[in-house]
């Protein structure tokens, strides 16, 4: 399994030195990778069963939990199956559709990241390697929904997405971990046995908070919608990928995956059912206004993804079947909607429904894909939609007997207004009569329209036989998430009841809705009308007092000015010292403690002495510098006295090389010029004064704690028995603590780094003067 | 600075130095030295002889830009910590030859270790100190 997961981040990395391979016309290769991986997941359909599942373990981390554990169930099985074949014809559709884009590279190579991380996600059995996974699809998303970066909407788009999926996410790590840490595992399956653990703790309400934030933010549940229409800008092919099996569907995945270890009590039925309730309602509401097709599109799937939460909420066996169903359905009619979205946008620059009308009549194959998938959305009878309609239903009407009937007629109200915005993106556009400027429509490349057709056709093929869904694909997921066996058969006719009846009622009255509800740009203006307390607008509030208040926090800190750096740093280290001194009760000096003082050592003081009156004297810049450098030097000769040669050899040669990198910096400033005023020569000179005396009160302070010497007995045992030298202090350096030194050289390469690539741009930029 | 004495001192200086500072980064693993105090007297070296002919004249000694040591010695102080990761050990693991070579000693993955970080110390120091002595001309 962990090579289905490679192979793409692989192909991802090696578009980077063969990208101009993409742009000819053998790029078309790539997309038969994600079919081999399809058909790598279908020869698992008959081998998952109940109780059986593949497990692959590799060790990444082991004393940290942190592991390559795969494992392939129901539930990962269904994901897979929709990632790789979405994805496959997301790939030959994308291939054509940005034929003329200079970026094609670049966009297989991001879209090839996205679709491994979600693999990987829906693969993992550990929490960290889903966490990251998890983090990957919203940072690839990023690139996806912001590809057009010369549009500074799409960039936006692109960046309120990825800061609330972000957000989510770490709501989401804290939940994960708190789970972790109670279980004492980090591994899915393990935690789901101790389920009852994390029920029982205090703390579960909280993980429960945190988990569910994490899904709705990436399935975009109200009041976390709003980057999801924002994310339309992106090219239609990443719309219909990640909006219809993929990256949305993240939320609805792991809130499944965490049903055994969450659910199955009123906290979680309660949260979940109003969340999915409001947002179903919500974004079905929304869909009616939009004239946009992708804007339908886009409030469809938010409720269909508010359905789905609701169901998940519900969590009965009727529920969750539904849920597996319905994943099915919503994937194959909204990405066949999307992709003839594109189609149409390419083939007449526009998407606005109120222009759009006959094109069956050029566009005939992608009128029926668009037929179909409206059908199958309406859940017309012999469509898969259908069965998905009525297991809703069956679902509602079974819950508990106090709330089944406000759940079933909010479920009937959604799915009122979602017959409309499928008959509206799918239908409208083709019928009527086919206005003049359209006339000259070719129909497009085949690779264009045959994959929207073949999942079209697929709804309609699984929806004369839902057996094939049902036995081989529902099934398992069901099982795997409820953990028990459950067994049962999908089909066409039930026979006259109740489900039938408000199915009906529900084609009837949404197919008025559309005939009644024409598109109309004066419509959404009076829904825009209402933006003022949309969460899109508080949520970019918000964004900008944060935003406001974190640029006038660091203007204040990072104003520029060395000296004020300086400033803060001491007076902030002064404050803490001397609340630890004072912590630290009076202080007694014990004279016979210190050593007897030698005439170098008096020598070398008084030579400091001179130096830093000389430092403060001077009108001079550079007899500073060197006067500070005498200090330095005669700190050196005190620690040669008291034998710490290796300190003072450094020291020693450092002070040189402080003293030239002074030199060369001050050589070319103007001579001294006072310009510091009284006022500020006096604080700083008082700031001077208390650090000083506070070091060495501390000093003082150190000479009575008792010190700890087995450290540093174990490094003069050892040094030469485990690392064969005998200069400790080097063999910590290079041995015991040898991945300090080695992070210590990588900042240091990167200051250097830096100092050059500042000062080689400032003389560029003065050489085009 | 153009003065006779310090040009002809730093010419003699520069290999006496350079070697010095070689010494002191062999002897580290048993007496007061290591890389990090080599690297540092092997750029005074440098520095020294920039002081006395110019940057430009140092930068032909040297003949390649002082920035692509960092690499350089990045890499093989990162080769040393992962080597013993070839032979299935942790990773940092000491790894010695059994007897050591005339003059220089035991030699092991710690000695290699500290070449890379001579190297980087080289490296950052003369590329901070001749970026900003040549912008500054």
């Amino acid at each position: 399994m962990l090579f289905t997961v490679l192979l793409g981040l692989i192909t991802s990395s090696l578009i980077v030195p063969f990208g101009r391979f993409v742009k000819t016309k053998w790029g078309i290769i790539l997309a038969f990778i994600p079919l081999l991986l399809f058909l790598y997941y279908l020869q698992y359909i008959p081998l998952i069963s109940w109780d059986k599942s593949y497990v692959q373990h590799i060790d990444w981390i082991p004393s940290l939990g942190v592991n390559f554990d795969f494992r392939l169930d129901g539930l990962s099985l269904l994901f897979s199956l929709l990632i790789t074949g979405i994805g496959t014809c997301i790939f030959f559709y994308a291939k054509s559709y940005l034929k003329n884009d200079p970026y094609i590279d670049r966009f297989f190579g991001y879209l090839f990241l996205f679709m491994s991380a979600m693999l990987g996600l829906v693969l993992s059995d550990n929490i960290f390697l889903l966490f990251t996974f998890w983090e990957l699809t919203s940072i690839s998303s990023f690139f996806l929904i912001g590809f057009n970066n010369d549009h500074a909407v799409s960039r936006k788009s692109a960046l309120t997405a990825l800061s609330v999926t972000g957000l989510g996410g770490f709501f989401l790590l804290a939940g994960l971990v708190l789970m972790g840490n109670i279980a004492h595992t980090y591994s899915i399956s393990e935690l789901a046995e101790k389920a009852h653990l994390i029920q029982d703790h205090e703390l579960f309400p909280y993980i429960l908070g945190l988990v569910i934030l994490g899904a709705m933010t990436k399935s975009a549940q109200f009041p976390f919608h709003f980057w999801l229409p924002g994310a339309m800008k992106a090219p239609t092919p990443v719309s219909a990928y990640l909006h219809s099996a993929t990256m949305v569907k993240a939320g609805i995945y792991l809130l499944a995956r965490f049903f055994p270890i969450l659910g199955s009590n009123p906290a979680w039925t309660y949260s979940l059912m109003i969340i999915g309730g409001i947002t179903m309602l919500y974004g079905a509401f929304h869909s009616l206004f939009r004239t946009d097709m992708k804007g339908v599109l886009a409030y469809s799937t938010i409720s269909a993804l508010g359905i789905l939460v609701f169901l998940l909420g519900i969590g009965t066996e009727d529920a969750i079947i539904a849920v597996a169903v319905f994943i099915v359905v919503h994937a194959l009619y909204k990405a066949t909607l999307f992709l003839i979205t594109g189609i149409i946008d390419h083939a007449t620059h526009t998407r606005d429904l109120s222009i759009l009308q006959g094109l069956r009549k050029v566009l005939l194959p992608v009128a029926i894909a668009g037929f179909l998938a409206a059908l199958s959305s309406a859940g017309v009878p012999l469509t898969l939609g259908f069965i998905g309609k009525d297991l809703i239903y069956e679902a509602t009407l079974h819950s508990e007997q106090h709330v089944a009937i406000y759940l079933t007629v909010a479920a009937v109200i959604t799915n009122i207004l979602l017959v409309s915005a499928g008959f509206m993106a799918g239908i409208k556009p083709f019928m009527g009569t086919l206005p003049e400027k359209f006339e000259k429509i070719n129909m497009p490349a085949k690779s264009l329209w045959i994959p929207p057709l073949i999942l079209a056709l697929l709804g309609v093929l699984f929806g004369c036989f839902p057996h094939i869904i049902g036995d081989w694909i529902a099934q398992p997921t069901v099982n795997s998430i409820m953990k028990v066996k459950t067994d049962f058969h999908l089909q066409i006719w039930h026979g006259f009841n109740l489900v039938l009846l408000l199915s009906a009622l529900t084609i009837i009255l949404g197919t008025i809705l559309y005939f009644i509800n024409k598109p109309n740009p004066r419509k959404l203006q009076w829904i825009e009308r209402l933006n003022f307390i949309a969460p899109l607008t508080i949520f970019q509030k918000a964004y900008q007092r944060i935003y406001n208040f974190s640029t006038s926090y660091s203007n204040y800190f990072h104003n520029g000015y060395l000296r004020s750096y300086l400033l803060k740093i001491i007076i902030f280290a002064e404050v803490l010292l001397a609340y630890q001194l004072y912590l630290g009760g009076p202080l007694h000096i014990n004279w016979d403690l210190l050593s007897t003082i030698s005439v170098y050592e008096v020598v070398t003081v008084l030579i400091v002495f001179g130096a830093v009156a000389l430092t403060l004297s001077t009108a001079s810049r550079l007899t500073a510098v060197v006067a500070t450098s005498v200090i330095g030097y005669g700190i050196c000769l005190l620690f040669v006295f008291y034998s710490a040669p290796d300190l003072a050899m450094t020291q020693f040669t450092i002070d040189t090389l402080t003293v030239v990198l002074f030199v060369l910096v001050l050589f070319k400033l103007p001579p001294f010029l006072n310009l510091a005023k009284k006022r500020v020569l006096i604080r700083d000179v008082v700031v001077a004064i208390v650090f000083g005396i506070i070091l060495a009160l501390v000093a003082i302070r150190v000479l009575h704690v008792p010190t700890d010497i087995a450290i540093s007995e174990f490094y003069g045992k050892n040094a030469y028995l485990l690392a064969k030298g005998r200069n400790v202090v080097n063999v910590l350096l290079v041995d015991f603590r040898g991945f300090d030194t080695m992070f210590e050289i990588i900042v240091l390469s990167i200051a250097a780094l830096g100092v050059y690539s500042l000062l080689k741009l400032r003389l560029k930029s003065s050489e085009k003067e | 600075m153009k003065s006779t004495i310090l040009q002809t001192a730093s010419r003699y200086l520069l290999p006496i130095l350079l070697l010095f500072s070689f010494f002191l980064l062999l002897r580290g693993h048993y007496f007061p030295g290591g890389g990090f105090v080599g690297g540092l007297v092997a750029s005074i070296a440098f520095v020294l002889h920039s002081f006395a002919h110019g940057t430009n004249e140092t930068m032909k000694i040297l003949r390649y830009k002082p920035l692509s040591l960092i690499p350089i010695g990045l890499g093989i102080s990162a080769f040393s910590m992962f080597m013993p990761a070839i032979f299935g050990l942790p990773v940092m693991t000491g790894l010695w030859l059994e007897h050591p070579i005339p003059v220089i000693g035991m030699i092991g993955t710690a000695l290699l270790f500290d070449i890379g970080i001579y190297l980087v110390v080289i490296g950052v120091v003369l590329t901070i100190l001749f970026t900003i002595s040549l912008s500054s001309d």
